[in-house]
């Protein structure tokens, strides 16, 4: 099984030493792990210190946010004939050591997409209060279109397997993708599964939503989530663009 | 309703246009331009030159369509243009930011498979 660890980073220079031991050293029996971190125009010393571990960096010439660079890792990991593709926020936030369970379920082909949950066990870092008011508008907005309940909807922390890798190449939002992509990869009929994790507050670095933009942020995700809905459906369910 | 439209403003409306289309002609000449943005401004200098000369015309097409006061189909067809070329501008800035993002992610990916093959 061939793994890659997608991390996007922007101006993460505190925390990709970290971020960046700790996956190398994972083991897990029966698969190369390959840390794939993207360099989305950091502004600080991010892509030379990636460079100087000698990391594999994929370093954009220009500024795509989030999702975008997220997608140049996952067309990366279908170029190479990865298994499977896991994102990871280079922040720390996300727990590596738990990538062993997000993969759990696609080696026992239980889930085509495996997201890790803040809020199965309501442990850890729980996040603000206001955050959470709209990780449950997502939550209910999703489970309206798509008829089964998500708890984490914006969790970054995900593992998906080859089928899923091709359809996120195809076509992945570009900024805040997280939600969006749950309606795309349900109404792609994969089976999408929640595990619990445990997460910590963000070592360094910045979140990419402040408060200033989340009204911004939930204007724009509402109606990415409608439209990729309406054209998903409207489509017969070929794949969008 | 003869001379609704003084002689005044008809030749500077017609002077006008002609520079305007000659404007847009030295822009396509001089590559600053695309032909496919030009066709929609040169459709609408000859719309500009049509309704100079033929003076009458825009009284009979907004007594036509029950304007009252003519000018008004002006400014309704103006913008009502102007509104779709805007969305057309939409749509094609969206296109771009798509090919963008698809070059930007070539060029990384690329950019590492050059250092592969320099490190080989």
């Amino acid at each position: 099984m061939k793994i890659a660890v997608i991390i996007p980073c922007y101006n993460e220079e505190a925390c990709v030493a970290e971020v960046f031991n700790e996956i190398s050293n994972i083991k897990i029996p029966n698969c190369y792990i390959q840390p794939v971190f993207i360099n989305d125009c950091s502004k600080d010393n991010t892509l030379v210190l990636l460079q100087s571990y000698n990391a594999l960096v994929l370093d954009l010439p220009v500024n795509l946010g989030i999702g975008g660079a997220v997608q140049t890792g996952f067309k990366y990991a279908l170029l190479n004939n990865f298994d499977i593709a896991i994102q990871l926020d280079g922040d720390g936030q996300h727990p590596s050591d738990q990538i062993i369970n997000l993969i759990q379920p696609i080696l026992t082909n239980e889930a085509d997409i495996v997201i890790g949950s803040r809020f199965l066990l309501k442990e850890g870092f729980q996040s603000t209060f206001t955050r959470r008011l709209g990780i449950n508008y997502f939550k209910f907005l999703n489970k309206f279109l798509i008829k089964k309940t998500i708890t984490d909807n914006t969790s970054g922390f995900r593992a998906i397997n080859y089928k899923a890798l091709k359809e996120v190449c195809n076509y992945y939002p570009d900024e805040y993708p997280e939600p969006e992509a749950i309606i795309l990869f349900s109404l792609n009929n994969l089976r999408i599964k929640e595990i619990p994790v445990i997460m910590r507050e963000r070592i360094g670095g910045q979140s990419s939503i402040s408060s200033f933009k989340s009204i911004y942020y939930m204007v724009k995700v509402s109606l990415a989530i409608i439209f990729i809905y309406l054209r998903l459906k409207l489509n017969g369910k070929r794949s969008a663009v | 309703m003869e001379n609704v439209v003084p002689y005044k403003i008809q030749i500077i409306s017609i002077i006008g246009a002609l520079l305007f289309m000659f404007f847009i002609f030295r822009l396509i000449t001089k590559g600053k331009l695309r032909e496919e943005y030009s066709i929609v401004w040169i459709i609408c200098t000859l719309i500009l030159i049509l309704f100079s000369v033929w003076r009458n015309g825009l009284d009979i097409i907004a007594k036509f369509l029950g304007i009252y006061y003519a000018p008004a189909l002006v400014f309704l067809a103006a913008i009502f243009a102007i509104i779709i070329f805007l969305v057309h501008l939409s749509v094609v800035n969206s296109k771009q930011q798509r090919q963008i993002k698809d070059l930007a992610q070539n060029i990384a990916l690329l950019k590492d498979k050059l250092e592969n093959k320099r490190n080989d």
